[in-house]
């Protein structure tokens, strides 16, 4: 299968390691990947903050250089959300709508791909680690991803998952309204952390690095003892 | 900004920083969502009743018109009064007369946040009647001189010891901060109350159309009390609480019970009918019922958000809520707080006037997964968000349009997306060296959390290198 990779903003600019690790595992479960040379930016900064006009602008060029594609990873269950769900209603009533709606099956978060579409659970990976999971919104309430990134870490060779109770709770990052209300986002990234800290687990893993980068973000202020790490990275460890 | 979001940032700020409210509001939940879960497994299928319950209460707000003269002919064939108030100061204004013809001095009132909603108790105040709220979390935040914190739970943010305090010194009788001999104090001073009111004023849960009876459902009895002791009853309910049938409740007041408080059933379920009946040994002498527009049609005439008229104000969201969580119910600073009052209150009050509750959400979700009548509450976030900022329905705010339209091409084209990455890596250095401070352009996120630099290499380049 060819796998047409879309890499987020942030995620190029701070987080390659993500990117690469997909382009990696894709590698070696013999699928061939495309990095089409389109948007940077799915859109979403603008849409989530009501500036649908200017999130057109750059969805549409989303669309255009996706078309064709056979399916589509993207490498954030936020980003995913919005090319999959959001797209079609952003779309709606214009003269992309088809393409919005022929996209939107074919677009796929990482950890949902490998096991609902490809139907791959073991990598051969191993991190011998504690770690607990952190369920992006997106990912979760949107992409209904629950079970796939857990069925992949159950195959990690010494990996131990340890839950936490607030594993579905936000962590506050919110795009825009982290900024926009910084206090309340911290408030809800300190509650997120003690219960990540409450597990004992080394490790934070997550689907979404913009998660990751709130909660890691708010542990280094703070000196809490957590790493944070992306799924796929933890995958590509052999 | 409007002078509504300023009080929000500044008490929001506030609030999320104060550990001693977070612990309290965490405990509590805590212990909510344990008895919410256990009483859900009583359903056989607990996502089948909220479909159903979803449908129904959609059906009967499509039908409103049908519904509400059915509900209204039937009541009024009883003998109750029925009066329909467009607005806030139209339904001050029924009771009002109410009040004045029956020379009332005292006005006992069980929960009811049509009333908080349209100032009820500060008009009567003013206007010289003793205004007694039965409910013991009201009763509560009434002595406090306060609103209610929370939709189900007025007076969740206080401790027993703070109750103790309050009594002590609003009631002079408070033996111990013991919540049974509490309510005992409180239960004796609102006994003499109930039987010096004129007027009882309650609201609803559910108006049935078929039967033409108000449904409510409470802990304490003190609606009961209301409604029977005084010589006239006066009910304010919304235009939307309306259900179809009187089999509706057997799914609607169990739901109600666990998604509100955890309860299989609440304790008190009653049905009004009408003043009292030849031959009844008790209820009020005069019914009046006063329905309750109030920008509601409003709502109605929204395709895309009316499904939020559906809401029976359990409280479930603002309980899962983790904004909601961090800056408490008196923060949102109107009646309906949460994730259902940052939906419907720019519909009852003003978009721009109240857009910043619907910018105040992560846009988790967790308020339209337990929402027992699936509303989609989150995505009409989004919806406020686009109507207060669409040039046709809002105020586009120019430098935030300005920003995404520079933000386009940037993103748009992969020889301008490159050259950001190099000047981002630079800038970010420099930025470095003021991290934090005033001068950070990133102070919002960096005064609390650290921000990672930008890769030597990001993606884009390690790929293109790959490549040749």
């Amino acid at each position: 299968m060819t796998v047409t990779l879309f890499i987020p903003c942030f995620v190029d600019l701070m987080y390659p390691q993500v990117g690469i690790s997909m382009v990696r595992i894709f590698e070696k479960l013999g699928h061939k990947v495309v990095v089409p040379n389109g948007p940077a930016c799915c859109g979403q900064p603008a849409f989530n903050t009501g500036y649908w006009e200017e999130s057109r602008e750059i969805a549409i060029k989303m669309l255009e250089s996706l078309k064709g594609a056979e399916a589509v990873v993207v490498a954030s269950g936020s980003c995913g959300a919005m090319m999959k769900v959001f797209y079609p209603e952003l779309f709606a009533g214009t003269e992309h709508e088809q393409a919005a709606r022929e996209l939107a099956p074919k677009c796929w978060e990482f950890s949902g791909f490998l096991v609902n579409k490809l139907g791959v659970t073991d990598l051969g990976a191993k991190f011998p680690h504690k770690v607990t999971f952190h369920d992006g919104c997106h990912g979760l309430r949107e992409l209904n991803n629950k079970r796939p990134p857990r069925d992949l870490l159950a195959k990690v060779q010494g990996l131990e998952l340890i839950e936490m109770g607030a594993a579905e709770t936000c962590c506050g990052f919110g795009g825009t309204f982290s900024a926009k209300f910084p206090a309340i986002s911290t408030a809800m990234g300190e509650v997120k952390c003690a219960s990540a800290l409450e597990t004992k687990a080394e490790y934070i893993v997550s689907c979404d690095s913009s998660c990751l980068m709130q909660i890691q973000g708010l542990a280094d202020k703070q000196k809490q003892p957590l790493k944070t790490i992306h799924l796929a990275e933890v995958l590509s460890q052999q | 900004m409007s002078a509504p979001a300023t009080h929000f940032t500044e008490d929001a700020t506030r609030v999320a920083h104060d550990l001693r409210h977070r612990g309290i509001i965490q405990t509590a939940m805590g212990k909510y969502e344990t008895v919410r879960d256990q009483r859900k497994m009583w359903f056989q299928d607990w996502q089948g009743a909220r479909n159903l319950a979803a449908r129904t209460k959609f059906e009967a707000i499509n039908h409103l018109d049908t519904h509400l003269a059915e509900f209204a002919r039937l009541l009024e064939s009883r003998g109750t009064k029925v009066h329909w108030a467009s607005d806030a100061a139209q339904a001050r204004e029924i009771i009002f007369e109410i009040l004045r013809a029956k020379k009332a001095k005292v006005v006992v009132k069980s929960k009811a946040m049509t009333s908080e909603e349209i100032h009820l108790n500060d008009a009567m105040e003013k206007a010289g009647y003793e205004v007694i709220e039965s409910d013991l979390g009201e009763y509560i935040v009434q002595l406090r001189e306060e609103p209610p914190y929370h939709l189900v739970f007025p007076a969740m943010h206080l401790t027993r010891g703070e109750i103790k305090d309050l009594f002590q010194k609003k009631l002079n009788d408070a033996p111990s901060d013991d919540p049974e001999a509490l309510t005992m104090v409180a239960r004796r001073a609102l006994r003499k109350k109930y039987l010096q009111a004129d007027v009882g004023i309650t609201g609803a849960n559910f108006c049935i159309a078929e039967t033409g009876m108000i449904s409510i459902t409470e802990n304490e009895g003190n609606a009961r009390l209301t409604s029977a002791l005084p010589k006239t009853m006066i009910t304010l309910v919304g235009i939307e609480k309306v259900l179809p049938r009187l089999e509706d409740l057997a799914l609607f007041l169990p739901m109600l019970a666990v998604m509100g408080t955890g309860q299989a059933l609440t304790c008190y379920n009653t049905m009004y009918g009408g003043p009292r009946q030849p031959g009844e040994a008790d209820g009020p002498e005069e019914y009046h019922v006063v329905l309750l527009d109030n920008h509601r049609t409003l709502l109605l005439a929204d395709a895309e958000q009316r499904d939020s008229l559906g809401c029976i104000r359990c409280g479930a969201c603002l309980n899962v809520c983790p904004i909601f969580r961090n800056v408490g119910g008196h923060t949102y600073g109107t009646v309906y707080g949460g994730p259902i009052g940052s939906v419907i209150t720019p519909h009852l009050r003003g978009l721009q006037d109240w857009k910043h509750l619907s910018y105040a959400s992560s846009l988790c979700g967790a308020c339209t997964e337990t929402c027992p009548v699936k509303i989609d509450l989150h995505h009409h976030l989004l919806q406020n968000r686009r109507n207060a900022s669409a040039p046709k329905t809002g105020k586009p705010s120019f430098f935030q349009k300005l920003a995404f339209k520079i933000f386009a091409p940037v993103a748009n084209r992969p020889a301008l997306w490159s050259l950001t990455t190099k000047v981002s890596r630079v800038g970010m250095k420099l930025r470095g060296l003021v991290n934090g401070s005033a001068l950070d352009p990133a102070q919002a996120w960096t005064k609390t959390r650290d921000l990672p630099p930008v890769a030597k290499q990001s993606f884009r380049e390690w790929w293109k290198e790959r490549e040749q």
